[in-house]
């Protein structure tokens, strides 16, 4: 996908609003959805060759609530006058609102699945076409478009209000999208920039929220992980582990942004699982070096999140930490006591391979490597898995 | 344009030796070309999908009579015949299709050697072949 120009930055920000404004309005979700989809098609094209209106949140209200009209040709009589009626107050209470974060808090809905809630929440969120999620999940389009038609009719007749305590669901979806992105390496090639997208959805959650600490928790990881980015991949698209990457190359004002908001953060009291996950990401970007990493500290954060979650993927984490500061034996013997509630997971067959390799038994190293990239669906970390367990033969071969 | 399917499976080609016992610089250089391959058949037009299979050991074998899926272990590949991963591409003709199928077994193994493994080439039905098959509709 091409980089997105200011028309399409300006029409992103408003589509969530939109959406809000016109469903308070005709009280039926699904079809001001599409109705501002299709606004933001012909905005684009408009506003493009002719320039941003006046009012761009007005023009593009006007033009959905005309599409809104134009879907309802076919219904009734009736509730085609009293859609007319609603969608004419020009001003009204309304109008003024910002309804985003309802418009989200709906999208992330406990009925909806994690697939189903990503694409909605891009779309009607987000405003990226459903063209353009099919393409950054490497999905046909029309399975993308049922997926989101099929969400939009599971949440038919949910209230559009204000839920606070949705938020933790809105926001784990959050960082669905961006480890999504993350995920899937450096192949960005013709894909939306889902980090990106998530950054920018979370900014908009945050300056809504600002006085939430784990939003801004939220926030500061995705910009602490991001600001790595730049050296987590090779020219060719394959990864680099943390231990090996090219520090000089990590984003300094990313960095330097993450770490502000998490500083206010922790201020604020009420620390939650995205703060103590970003103060791991901040200490891992403040390090010169694996070796001078605050290991033992990076330790007792994972123990408090492994408490707070009683996550064993949270443990497979701590186990690296333990491995740094008492040593790789310890960390296996910490891996051993999670292994069970993972199994077949390539995770621990990696952390395993891992902290064998510096416990120097290269053998076991090796066939855990093995494993691990016979297990893993993803195609960079194969390659990655796979080249270590080569590197590890290559240096046994030569030893015998 | 025609679309066809390209299956590579583990028939090793010209040699046997796995991928994790190779040299390193064998191993990255295999990635690499394969990377490339794709890059190229991105900017082309021409990939539709590509997609690698998790290994012979995550195989299962699903069977029903209407009732739940019964699962069992397997499939136990009886030769090394066994789907590794496949590409879709849509090209001009059948001898496109060849020429790309020619580049993913020329992939460079140890030292750099051309693997040459067999690769499988499959048209994709598509309406026609339906209109052949079933004139009467």
């Amino acid at each position: 996908m091409s980089p997105a120009g200011p028309v399409d930055d300006l029409l992103r920000a408003l589509a969530p609003r939109v959406v809000g404004v016109l469903t308070h309005r005709c009280g039926d979700f699904e079809a001001a959805e599409d109705a501002v989809q299709e606004a933001l098609i012909v905005a684009h094209t408009r506003w493009t060759a002719d320039g941003v209106p006046e009012s761009p949140r007005g023009w593009l209200l006007r033009t959905a609530s005309r599409k809104l009209l134009d879907q309802l040709r076919g219904d009734q009589a009736r509730r085609r006058r009293e859609m007319q009626a609603a969608l004419r107050e020009p001003g009204g209470e309304a109008y003024d609102r910002d309804d985003t974060l309802d418009v989200l808090m709906l999208c992330c809905h406990a009925a909806l699945n994690d697939a189903a809630a990503v694409a909605l929440t891009l779309r009607a969120v987000g405003g990226l076409t459903t063209a353009e999620i099919a393409r950054a999940f490497l999905v046909p389009e029309p399975t993308m478009g049922q997926r989101i038609s099929r969400a939009k009719q599971r949440i038919r007749g949910v209230p559009f209000d204000a839920a606070a305590q949705r938020l933790p669901a809105a926001l784990r979806v959050l960082y669905l999208i961006f480890n999504e992105g993350y995920a899937s390496g450096g192949d960005t090639v013709h894909r939306v920039e889902l980090s990106a997208e998530a950054i920018r959805l979370t900014r908009m959650v945050s300056a809504r929220r600002p006085g939430d600490a784990e939003v801004s928790g939220l926030l500061a990881l995705m910009l602490l992980t991001d600001a790595r980015r730049p050296a987590r991949t090779g020219p060719d698209g394959e990864l680099v582990p943390l231990a090996e990457q090219d520090r000089s190359r990590w984003d300094r004002e990313l960095t330097a942004e993450g770490t502000a908001i998490l500083d206010a953060a922790f201020r604020r009291g009420q620390v939650g699982e995205y703060q103590l996950q970003a103060a791991i990401a901040a200490l891992h970007n403040r390090a010169p070096s694996v070796g001078a990493t605050d290991w033992p500290q990076i330790q007792a954060l994972y123990a408090i999140l492994e408490r707070m979650t009683a996550s064993p993927v949270v443990t497979l984490n701590r186990a690296i930490a333990v491995a740094m500061v008492d040593g790789p034996a310890a960390g296996l013997r910490l891996v051993d006591t999670v292994a069970a509630q993972l199994p077949g997971h390539h995770r621990v067959a990696a952390t395993r391979a891992h902290l064998l390799e510096l416990a120097g038994d290269r053998d076991g190293a090796f066939g855990q490597y093995r494993i691990a990239a016979a297990a893993t669906t993803s195609e960079p970390e194969r390659r990655y898995l796979t080249l270590r367990a080569a590197r590890l033969h290559a240096r046994t071969g030569k030893r015998s | 344009m025609p679309k066809y399917i390209l299956i590579v499976d583990h028939r090793p080609g010209a040699v046997d030796t796995p991928m994790e016992q190779w040299e390193p610089d064998d191993v990255k250089a295999h990635m690499d070309y394969y990377a490339a391959l794709r890059r190229q058949l991105l900017d082309s037009g021409e990939l539709v999908d590509e997609q690698a299979l998790t290994g012979p050991e995550h195989a299962r074998e699903v069977t029903s009579d209407g009732g739940p899926p019964v699962v069992t272990e397997g499939v136990f590949p009886e030769s090394k015949e066994f789907l590794a991963g496949f590409q879709i591409v849509e090209v001009a003709d059948e001898q496109r299709a060849f020429e790309i199928a020619a580049k993913v077994s020329a992939v460079p193994g140890p030292g750099g050697v051309p693997l040459r493994q067999p690769i499988g080439v499959r048209r994709v039905m598509d309406a026609d072949d339906f209109r052949q098959l079933h004139p009467e509709l």
